[in-house]
């Protein structure tokens, strides 16, 4: 029985031995950059995420994709060290904040209305007819509507299924948004929200619950990330614009959606914008951290590794990664406001720009 | 002296189980007595609105206590046929033989798979059957969610039935034949009386475990925060709306969730308190 006993703890030994050699040379006694938040951007912090510690030796992050109501629920617990969410943060949200959070936009998506019909590859929809079908007023496929705008497809009489979010969804807030701004009746009912109180359809946890249940139903219409739609080889439906076009979730789409004027803080929607070439659900994600990076038993080299982490995601080698998920990356004058918004990071006070990164 | 260090250590460990359950409790009860400050203890559980938005924000228990009692009770009618059949089967007709100890093992394999495995079994194999029967044009709903839990809950109320209906004195069985009664008749009115008891109380188990199953029942109900309209409808159960809305609540909301999560419970520790007291009797007698 001793010898048992003995002969378990020597590995035991060996290996905690083993452990501590490596812990004390270099840099891998750095704490793991913890994030939580939205699902839409999942794809994308995953490529960056990985790259980014591949580019840099001994960093670790790790992202928790809960939704960006966990996302900035998670910040403000202090129990990571950045949230991610697809909505920018209300007046409200802002107060019940211990301190100042700023947003990091970082890349930019397309929702996509992705649906699943036998046969049927291409669609044509309108914010109108998208907002009836979930308020419960659209209830089949062949209903004249859509038929109307949809000449010699073929549509079943078949019931309509929305899929929502079920849990709190920055994806939601985007979609719902751009639902209160073409109609009147959904802006009065409806109004837009991470969580809202859905008349008809079913709900799903995160992009990835929605995606599958909408791949699994058919008749059945789900919002959500481009990405993931392309994934599961999901059709989606052109989306007529504001100014009257119908057009798909592209790169060019989604960048043409940011023309706008940018505020300082770059809390932003880019949805319904009028230019020609624009999809019309086009949203800014963000990465939000606190602005004083001393808080709880935080050191000041966690935040200068938060910056590093940041000013990856918004170099060049960030955002080409976009374009390789079919999301589209920043334009100029977002990256401006972004580093400018990095540089007000600070310590206790003390300003934390980091020049030893070889980023730009 | 090792006696004694031996019986501290074994108070020591109860009186941490205790501490923890009082704990629990605490927990629950201080976190939820906003959402009953605010609503009123039986405004809250009457209340069948659930609504996030701001403007309107306002939160009720009454959809999910509705839609976990219809899915729990159902889940139990269907099971009730099977679990019977399986239970008189190794535990009347069988008894004792080979082929007995082949279904008892399947039917213990059922109770240790996981809920979540429930949950994807139920959305991939049972989903597109209750479509194809046109029941439903998407499949989610409450009659998906009580047929999957009530797979779930059988080996529950099966294994206990079968000690029961085992247990009945073989004495009382003979007596019966020989007034000349068949082996159904003798079940009926010998076996099954005897052991009623018993079996009730495995039902109430059974019960107390359908209505805390989170995992399957989350992913197959549909999870819409209102009423069920009927078996086709979709719904949500107590344990659902927790799993999917905890994660970003706060103030009112999640003191509502937490409230929620108190009212389940002690809806399931009087469920368990119930068939305690049953068994306790049927023990004395």
């Amino acid at each position: 029985m001793r010898r048992l006993f003995i002969f378990l703890l020597f590995p035991i030994v060996l290996y905690s031995c083993n452990n501590s050699n490596s812990n004390s040379g270099g840099n891998s006694s750095r704490s793991a950059i913890s994030g939580a938040g939205a699902t839409f951007p999942y794809p994308y912090y995953n490529i960056v995420f990985r790259d980014f510690m591949s580019a840099n030796e001994g960093y670790t992050v790790n992202y928790g994709a809960i939704g960006s109501g966990g996302g900035i629920r998670s910040l403000r617990d202090h129990s990571v060290d950045f949230g991610a969410s697809d909505a920018f943060l209300n007046q409200k949200e802002i107060e019940s904040m211990n301190s100042e959070v700023i947003h990091i936009a970082t890349c930019m998506g397309g929702v996509v209305m992705a649906y699943t019909l036998e046969g049927i590859d291409s669609l044509k929809l309108t914010g109108e007819l998208i907002s009836d079908m979930y308020l419960g007023k659209l209830k089949k496929w062949n209903d004249k509507k859509i038929a109307a705008i949809n000449p010699g497809i073929n549509l079943p009489d078949l019931d309509i299924t929305p899929v929502y979010r079920s849990d709190g969804s920055g994806t939601t807030f985007n979609f719902s948004e751009y639902l209160s701004i073409v109609s009147k009746e959904w802006n009065d009912n409806m109004g837009k929200g991470k969580s809202l109180k859905w008349p008809a359809g079913i709900a799903a946890k995160g992009n990835p619950g929605v995606a599958g249940i909408v791949q699994q139903t058919e008749g059945s219409i789900g919002y959500i990330g481009s990405e993931y739609a392309l994934t599961l080889r999901l059709p989606t439906a052109k989306l007529k614009n504001r100014a009257g076009n119908y057009v798909d979730a592209t790169l060019e789409t989604i960048s043409a959606a940011a023309n706008v004027a940018l505020p300082d803080d770059m809390r932003a929607t880019i949805t319904d914008s009028d230019d020609p070439n624009a999809y019309p659900i086009s949203l800014f994600t963000w990465i939000l951290v606190y602005k004083d990076q001393k808080y709880d038993n935080r050191t000041i080299e966690e935040g200068k590794d938060l910056i590093k982490l940041l000013q990856y995601v918004i170099s060049e080698d960030g955002q080409k990664v976009a374009a390789q998920i079919n999301y589209a990356p920043l334009p100029e004058q977002a990256l401006v406001n972004n580093r400018n918004l990095i540089s007000q990071i600070h310590y206790g006070g003390v300003a934390i720009l980091d020049n030893e990164v070889s980023s730009n | 002296m090792k006696d004694k260090i031996f019986r501290l250590l074994l108070f020591f460990a109860a009186f941490i189980i205790l501490l923890l359950c009082a704990g629990i409790i605490y927990a629950l009860v201080s976190r939820s007595s906003d959402a009953f400050q605010e609503y009123g203890i039986l405004g809250f559980i009457a209340n069948p609105e659930w609504d996030p938005r701001p403007a309107t924000e306002e939160y009720g228990a009454l959809s999910f206590i509705i839609g976990t009692i219809y899915t729990a009770f159902l889940a139990l009618l269907f099971c009730f046929p099977f679990s019977l059949a399986v239970s008189l089967f190794n535990g009347e007709y069988f008894k004792g033989k080979r082929i007995s100890s082949v279904v008892r093992s399947v039917v213990d394999l059922l109770a240790g798979i996981p809920s979540i495995v429930y949950g994807l079994w139920g959305f991939y194999a049972v989903r597109p059957l209750i479509i194809d029967l046109g029941l439903n044009a998407q499949g989610f709903g409450i009659l998906l969610s009580s047929v999957v839990l009530a797979i779930m809950i059988i080996p529950y109320a099966s294994s206990l039935s079968t000690e029961f209906i085992s247990m009945v004195p073989n004495n009382l069985k003979e007596g019966a034949y020989s007034l000349g009664s068949t082996q159904i008749e003798m079940i009926r009115h010998i076996s099954l009386p005897t052991a009623s008891s018993g079996i009730v109380a495995s039902y109430i188990l059974a019960l107390g475990r359908a209505l805390g199953e989170t995992m399957a029942v989350t992913m197959l109900i549909g999870n819409t925060d209102r009423i069920p309209n009927g078996l086709r409808d979709t719904g949500n159960t107590m344990a659902s709306v927790i799993a999917n809305q905890f994660g970003e609540a706060d103030g009112i909301k999640l003191s509502s969730l937490i409230a929620i999560g108190l009212l389940l419970f002690i809806i399931t520790a009087l469920i368990n308190l119930i068939a305690k007291l049953i068994m306790k009797r049927v023990g004395r007698a």
